[in-house]
């Protein structure tokens, strides 16, 4: 009947779907719950019988972060997902998947921590995403989507970031996110990238047997040199640069006559969209400011509307004040910025949002 | 048009394949849903709920702190959900198990006995549909033949023989469903 | 220094064009040298060079990269056949082997090297037994026999405090996954023999798609052991040959 393919998925479920839809090479992956329906549905849509992708269940996340780093390292595109404690797991194989400058995709479906917490939703792994969350000076591309479709969307910008700067990109959602179902239009299937593409594309890095046309390529992250290393770092720190000028993306709803502006990103930025609906019924004027990129943060757009004479913002995030160190920086002293956020798996609502908004800002004298 | 509705039991229930069915009913008829469970160990045999939201616009928020219908099918989910229905929506529940029946005057209050008329029937697994219907007698906010294709978009292939007995009992539903406030 | 041209009649020996030119960074006396040669033969004589893809550790055969002229990754310390399953997994027509130490394979990597195994990967893991982290300076591995010392074990390993040496080789022999497990040595000319007959064999199974092979070849570290090259090989025989016995563990023929 419909001419686009309407579906109605879990976020999780559509990760699965559009790793296949985008002509991912491979998957290795380890359940945690709340998104162990990522590996399921593609053991469940068996790829490998359709595309030719590899999808394989490790024996831990740090076995299938290092096997997206060996499948990264042939310039095939690779993924994994998990949740929060599994996400700290990976932490040592994303610093060498950084450090080596490979291109892969990291689905984060976070939870509430620290230690083991809970199964239900969560934003506290912010600092862990965005702050480098492993040793030494790198950023994850981390992008966090709002919705089913964004989740599905997000794969394919994922891997087209991650490979246009040869660094691993992360898809940061939550529990609420990865269990919530609602309407996806999924993508046309687009066709794997043949031995020959990546041989083309990728011969001056990835290695998948040394033709005789090039000189053998090494992955690595090492270098013992201290000269050399520093100029490795130098050469990491314009690619990161390079996407703080180019890769920032956000959503500002409402912001244009705002008087006060929250900022929250994925699931948070969903319940204070209805904030604002809330806010502008009573006359407030309230807009929202939503992070699609969090690293790189949309920081000019904040302090552009602090420029603007925008008397406060609040960031809401489900967690104990993590985004809400980026937005005062944006912010740089000239207007108040407060944080609200609920932890350990709780959500807030629309309305909690709007009264924490009036106790920390608009009434406070 | 916007609905925001809860359901909530046991998991086993079928809660969150009601929810599903109402879900993709509504995405039949074109509307924007959001299906939200509560997730996790309550799906082994302790509470189970889903919030559903069917709207013609776009949906903001998938959670809610107040719901247009609470389909309560258990004590504790009572307990919980009674208090967040909004002034002047609907409560329906089953009786079956329910020790302390709801007290508030400022909604409508329906009961469908759908576990004793399943049990008489020999038809536990057509429960929920059967909810659904009661669901939908009070709220018509999906036509039927969109409710038909939910269904069916729902339940495995497997089941699909089974589609006309969840049609039945969807019409069931709607006849036994009453109201007492 | 000149050089010399050497004709074709009066070459007795030559070392695998896979050999880079690079100064081995191994101390002198150490087996790393003779294993990487092996593979390299291995690899030629196999016509593999354009389809091999090698994966090194971390210790001291991290630089593996920077001998033989192949394809490498370096993987993170211990995850070597997990970064080889991938390869494997996304390049089946190739030749994907690991080359680790008794660190890297059966202390840190334990996890990733019995799972590999026993999901039956295509790949070969090398690995090299020294009984000593070597990188490090010489502390105790988990191959380190009893009453050695080394730098954590100064008074001597002792079971109580430092528990007891184990064989992986005997462990993933069980596995249904693991096609071969042999152990070598290259500390005499016969046993560097039995060595590459080994590698090839273990190379071939991974090529016929058999399962994984595990080569452990027991090595010196005479640096680490404190003594020499000589008297390394001497050591080898008199103390680590009784623990550690060669031959074959498991040889799947079909």
């Amino acid at each position: 009947m419909a001419e686009k393919e309407v579906k109605l998925m879990k976020g999780n479920e559509v990760i699965a779907h559009a790793a296949i839809r985008y002509g991912c090479d491979g998957y290795f992956g380890y359940p945690i719950t709340p998104q162990s329906e990522v590996m399921e549905t593609l053991m469940e849509l068996k790829p490998w019988e359709t595309t030719g992708m590899v999808v394989l269940q490790a024996e831990s996340e740090v076995a299938s972060i290092n096997m997206v780093y060996g499948g990264a390292a042939t310039g095939k595109r690779v993924m994994t997902s998990s949740s929060s404690p599994g996400v700290s797991l990976m932490s040592e194989g994303l610093s060498y998947l950084a450090g080596a400058e490979l291109p892969c995709v990291v689905v984060n479906c976070q939870r509430g921590g620290p230690g083991l917490g809970t199964i239900q939703p969560s934003q506290g792994d912010y600092f862990q995403a965005c702050k480098g969350g492993a040793h030494g000076d790198f950023h994850l591309i981390v992008l966090a989507p709002n919705s089913v479709q964004e989740m599905h969307d997000f794969v394919g910008l994922a891997f087209d970031l991650a490979f246009k700067y040869r660094n691993p990109a992360m898809i940061l959602a939550d529990g609420a996110i990865g269990q919530m179902m609602e309407k996806v239009v999924l993508a046309p299937q687009r066709a794997r990238k043949t031995n020959e593409e990546i041989a083309e594309e990728c011969k001056s890095w990835a290695i998948y047997g040394k033709p005789e046309s090039r000189e053998r390529n090494v992955v690595t992250s090492l270098e013992l040199q201290s000269e050399v290393m520093e100029k490795i770092n130098l050469r990491l720190q314009a690619k990161y640069k390079a996407m703080e000028d180019n890769e920032v993306r956000y959503e500002a709803i409402e912001c244009d006559d705002a008087e006060y502006v929250i900022v929250a990103f994925g699931s948070s930025a969903r319940i204070c969209s209805a904030t604002v609906e809330m806010a502008r019924a009573e006359g407030i004027k309230l807009g929202l400011l939503r992070p699609i990129t969090l690293y790189p943060f949309p920081k000019n757009p904040i302090r552009e509307l602090a420029e603007r004479g925008v008397k406060g913002f609040l960031s809401a995030e489900l967690n104990a004040g993590q985004m809400v160190e980026d937005v005062r920086m944006a912010v740089n002293g000239m207007a108040p910025v407060e944080h609200y956020g609920r932890q350990g798996g709780m959500m807030f609502s629309p309305d909690e949002v709007l009264m924490a908004l009036k106790e920390k800002l608009i009434n406070k004298k | 048009m916007k609905e925001t509705v809860i359901i909530a039991g046991f998991g086993g229930q079928g809660v969150l394949t009601m929810g599903k069915i109402l879900a993709y009913s509504g995405v039949m008829q074109d509307f924007e849903v959001t299906w939200m469970p509560s997730y996790g160990p309550e799906m082994r045999g302790g509470t189970a709920n889903v919030t559903v939201v069917l709207s013609d616009k776009p949906i903001s928020s998938p959670i809610a702190h107040e719901f247009d219908v609470a389909v309560v099918l258990n004590q504790q989910s009572m307990e919980k959900f009674e208090a967040m229905v909004k002034p002047g929506g609907v409560l329906i529940y089953d009786t079956n198990g329910i020790t302390r029946h709801p007290v508030r005057t400022d909604i409508s209050v329906y009961t469908i006995d759908a576990t004793a008329e399943c049990a008489r029937m020999g038809q536990a697994k057509l429960f929920n549909t059967m909810i659904l219907g009661g669901y939908l007698k009070v709220r018509p906010v999906v036509k039927m033949e969109n409710v038909m294709e939910g269904l069916k978009h729902t339940l495995p292939e497997r089941a699909w023989k089974m589609l006309p007995q969840n049609e039945e009992a969807i019409h069931h539903g709607g006849e036994i469903i009453k109201q007492i406030r | 220094m000149a050089e010399v041209e050497i004709k074709q009649e009066n070459m007795v020996y030559g070392k695998s064009k896979l050999m880079l030119p690079n100064v081995m960074h191994y101390c002198p006396g150490c087996s790393h040298g003779t294993v990487h040669k092996l593979v390299a033969e291995v690899i030629e004589e196999m016509g593999l060079e354009h389809d091999t893809i090698g994966v090194s550790p971390v210790g001291c055969s991290v630089f593996a990269y920077n001998y033989i002229d192949i394809d490498w990754a370096e993987a993170a310390h211990g995850r070597a056949c997990a970064v080889a399953t991938a390869v494997k997994r996304l390049h089946p027509e190739k030749m994907v082997f690991t080359y680790q130490g008794d660190g890297d394979l059966s202390a840190i990597g334990t996890g990733e090297t019995i799972h590999a195994a026993a999901r039956g990967e295509n790949i070969v893991a090398v690995y090299i037994n020294n009984a000593i982290y070597g990188m490090t300076g010489g502390q105790m591995a988990p191959t380190t026999l009893l009453g050695m010392k080394t730098a954590t074990t100064p008074y001597g390993r002792d079971p109580k405090l430092n528990g007891y040496p184990y064989k992986i080789a005997q462990m993933l022999a069980h596995l249904d996954g693991v096609c071969y497990v042999t152990r070598q040595s290259v500390h005499t000319p016969a046993n560097v023999r039995k060595c590459k007959k080994a590698l090839r064999h273990a190379f071939e199974n991974a090529m016929a798609g058999k399962g994984f092979s595990l080569v452990e070849v027991v090595s010196t570290c005479n640096s680490g052991w404190k003594l020499s090259p000589v008297a390394s090989n001497e050591w080898l025989e008199k103390n680590m040959l009784p623990f550690y016995e060669l031959g074959d563990l498991k040889d799947n023929k079909e």
